[in-house]
């Protein structure tokens, strides 16, 4: 039986990654029954911390105490013998395994797998917390929700009662959320010890008894969730006061600089995705894209990009029509453009960073000449972009893909908008993002508005679209349900045209 | 045409169907847990000649079965240390070890042996009553003891991979290799095992070739084999049931060409020689895309540098 895990401290971890200096001499502590919320921005050091406890990681000095006694966790197995449980942020589930066969799993020694006496065991786990799962369903056949929670069966079946989760709640919906939160009290009440990874400021408040903040691999703050407050929190966070950004001045705006005429294209799946979208966007102006995500956004940047083919309709860019125009001719004619996939689209993630900077401009002067690369000229832009924008990089030779989200982010928002284009199409550009990285994109979206660029913005978080569109537009199935300035609308109005439900006045 | 004949290629049938049946599960072993292994028709050239060699030095096709397998494993191992420990790129590596295999086995035949040698093979074993059923009988119960070894293996390997613990472990890694080392499977060390099973299932293939039915070692003894083995896996599903109806259906085409030529059918030599080989393609082309492939196949496992 494991020995139940009453206080576990972990003392001066430091951590040390190639160019990074990820965990220095952190100091964090749980008891029983305690809820403890690791508060940090992506890449402040909190999942590598978790990877240490769990057993994943080594720690270059620093210990642990697990009931006041020195513990060496060299792997996940010893960690699990320790009544340590992981919940990690991308699921380690086998697909193509059933529940049971995953819960099971590196566990039974015998030559046949019993799974009779493991779903029996599994189903006493599930009475005990209020957790509906069927043992014999396959894990791809489930929602994220509920494989999350076949995770944390998973680490109950082997005895954890201390249960580390790491961003639990970022692929669930708000309903699965709440359900979750209900969960996890539940079982602090009964006795385990959580832990809680998080840079959601509203889950940390709504779920932990104490939060220790960390900022860039230090813990600068370790508080009482209720003797703080989330503007407190995120202050700590981020490591200065927070000014939510937005749209100021007036709105004046300049000729048209992008326009789409009663446009039509198919989907991946040759399914209409396009049917007949009429959009205008003009100098100055944030026009915005609301609606869930697979309702044509993705297929409405790639028209406009070039990237995929019209089946009917007119494009115009620039005074110029560009509905026929290769790629290289629509970016050349002053089109910027941030991909929703900002990894393998947006930039190259094996290539460097100033290999990725000019990945539009690597073809003529400065950059190149005769078709030789200009690399004196290339590093000094690169080196420059890198400072305005603030890439927090060991060097400009670090392949980009090595650098966390808003980092990327902030690349090819770089290589974007210092090409100065007239039109800039931005599809999900905070998805994922933290909040200081969040907050400076919607800045530089702003910038770029005062600068008379047209800005197509694609999002789902309305909050995002109320505070920076000058107009929203709502795309359901393919077609735009109805453009309004952003005075007029509100998130009821905009949830229900998202519905595709149009209002009746 | 008579029973004889419809006998006679049905019995030739199961009897070629051995090789890919061998080298095939072998290989569903390994794919299943995420290792390609190109280089089958290396190991099985070694299989052939270490069964051959053993057998014709020390007079006993048991003993060149035992040296096949050695071999086999052998052949394995090395492949599971430069594919899975230094972590090459699995399809080159693969290639690399059936030219190693392919001229190593010719080379050491040329010193050791020199020409055409017979040896004493496997003898067919008739099993009792059953082989006296009537057209059952000599088609199904009249075989050397490789080719009931190849047929046992089928529902054998379907239990080890869906009923142990091991088949389990096999199954994660080859799908989800990150899942089953947080669960303390070591990766690595299931790539081992699938890996050398695998090999020492392709040097049994071989020993069947040289010890089961020509009797003899020659340059290119397995003619494609083990690319077909690697082909059959595809087909069938990496399942040992789709398997053994992938190697039957090849094999049963194989048969019926030969007969053809034997028979002296008015039928051009050169299109007979090519049927099993359109059937495959035909059938591989007919079944469906790549859905049950094992997640990981071809992907090395490393642990994350970061987290």
């Amino acid at each position: 039986m494991v020995e139940k895990i009453e206080h576990l401290e972990m003392c001066g971890i430091t951590k040390r990654f190639p160019g990074v200096l990820s965990n220095n001499k952190v100091n964090i502590h749980i008891k029983t029954g305690e809820v403890l919320a690791i508060l940090g921005e992506n890449g402040a050091g909190k999942t590598t911390l978790m990877n240490i406890l769990y057993g994943l990681y080594q720690p270059e000095s620093g210990k642990i105490l697990l009931n006041g006694k020195h513990v060496s966790i060299n792997s996940p197995r010893e960690a699990i013998a320790l009544g340590i449980g992981m919940v990690h942020q991308h699921f380690m589930l086998v697909p193509t395994l059933t529940v049971c066969e995953n819960v099971i799993l590196g566990l039974s020694k015998s030559f046949l797998v019993d799974l009779k006496t493991a779903a029996q065991k599994i189903k006493e786990i599930t009475d005990t917390y209020g957790l509906a799962i069927n043992p014999d369903a396959f894990v791809w056949q489930l929602s994220v929700g509920e494989q999350q929670r076949v995770e944390i069966i998973k680490a109950l079946y082997r005895g954890a009662n201390l249960l580390i989760l790491d961003e639990p709640t970022a692929v669930l919906t708000p309903q699965e959320s709440n359900e979750l939160i209900q969960l996890l009290r539940n079982m602090a009440a009964q006795g385990n010890s959580i832990i809680l990874i998080s840079h959601k400021l509203h889950e940390v408040m709504a779920l932990s008894d104490r939060v220790t903040v960390l900022r860039d691999g230090e813990v600068c703050a370790d508080v009482l969730t209720r003797e703080t407050t989330q503007e407190a929190l995120a202050q700590l966070m981020v490591g200065r006061k927070m000014a939510p950004c937005k749209r100021e001045g007036t709105f004046s705006p300049g000729q048209t600089v992008l326009e789409l005429q009663d446009v039509f294209a198919h989907g991946d799946k040759g399914t209409e995705a396009l049917a007949g979208v009429s959009l205008t966007i003009r100098e100055g102006e944030i026009l915005g894209i609301a609606g869930v995500s697979g309702n044509g956004q993705k297929e409405l940047a790639e028209v406009i990009a070039g990237l995929r083919h019209l089946s009917q309709g007119k494009i115009t860019l620039n005074g110029k029509e560009s509905t026929k125009m290769s790629p290289a001719r629509i970016i050349q004619q002053g089109l910027g453009y941030i991909p929703e996939d900002r990894l393998h689209v947006g930039s190259i993630p094996s290539f460097n960073i100033w290999e990725n900077l000019i990945l539009k401009d690597h073809n003529h002067p400065p950059f190149a000449k005769h078709t030789f690369l200009k690399k004196k000229a290339i590093m000094a832009h690169s080196a420059s972009l890198v400072a305005t924008y603030g890439v927090k990089t060991p060097n400009l030779e670090t392949a980009t893909g090595r650098l966390s989200g808003g980092n990327i982010q902030r690349v090819i928002l770089a290589r974007e908008i210092t090409r100065s284009p007239v039109a800039l199409v931005a599809a999900y550009p905070t998805r994922g993002l933290d909040i200081g990285a969040t907050e400076y994109l919607h800045s530089k979206l702003l910038e770029a508005r005062k600068n008379g660029i047209g800005v197509l913005l694609i999002s789902e978080d309305l909050e995002e679209l109320l505070s920076l569109c000058d107009n929203i537009a709502v795309l359901y199935e393919g077609s735009v349900m109805k453009v309004m300035p952003v005075e007029a609308t509100n998130e009821r109005i905009l949830g229900l045209l998202m519905a595709g439900i149009a209002e009746e006045t | 045409m008579n029973s004889d004949i419809i006998i006679i290629i049905l019995a030739t049938g199961i009897r070629l169907a051995t090789p890919y049946l061998l080298a095939a599960l072998g290989e569903m072993f390994v794919q299943r847990s995420g290792v390609y292994n190109l280089g089958v028709e290396g190991i099985m050239m070694m299989g052939a000649f270490a069964g051959f060699y053993a057998t014709l030095q020390l007079g006993s096709p048991l003993l060149g079965i035992a040296a096949s397998l050695a071999i086999g494993g052998l052949m394995g191992l090395i492949m599971a240390l430069v594919s899975v420990t230094f972590k090459a790129e699995q399809g080159i590596s693969g290639i690399g070890l059936y030219m190693f295999g392919w001229g190593l086995s010719g080379l050491l035949f040329r010193l050791y042996v020199g020409g055409i040698t017979s040896i004493e093979g496997l003898k067919a074993i008739k099993i009792p009553l059953l082989s006296q059923i009537p057209f059952l009988g000599p088609v199904l119960f009249d075989h050397n003891m490789l080719v009931y070894t190849a047929f046992l293996l089928v529902p054998v390997t379907g239990f080890i991979l869906f009923k142990t613990s091991w088949g389990l472990n096999v199954r994660a890694v080859g799908n989800k290799p990150e899942a089953a080392d947080t669960l303390g499977v070591s990766v690595v060390r299931i790539r081992y095992q699938c890996l050398i099973v695998g090999g020492m299932l392709a040097g049994l293939a071989g020993a069947f070739l040289t010890l089961g039915q020509a009797n003899m070692f020659a340059d290119n003894i397995t003619a494609g084999r083990g690319f077909i083995a690697i082909a059959l896996v595809y087909f069938g599903r990496w399942s040992p049931w789709g398997i053994l109806l992938g190697s039957l259906l090849f094999s049963l085409a194989d048969s019926f060409q030969s007969m053809i030529q034997v028979l002296g059918i008015n039928f051009p030599y050169e299109l007979a020689v090519i049927l099993p080989y359109i059937v495959t393609i035909v059938a591989l082309a007919i079944s469906y895309g790549r859905v049950w492939a094992p997640a990981a196949l071809g992907k090395t496992f490393q642990r994350g540098t970061r987290g």
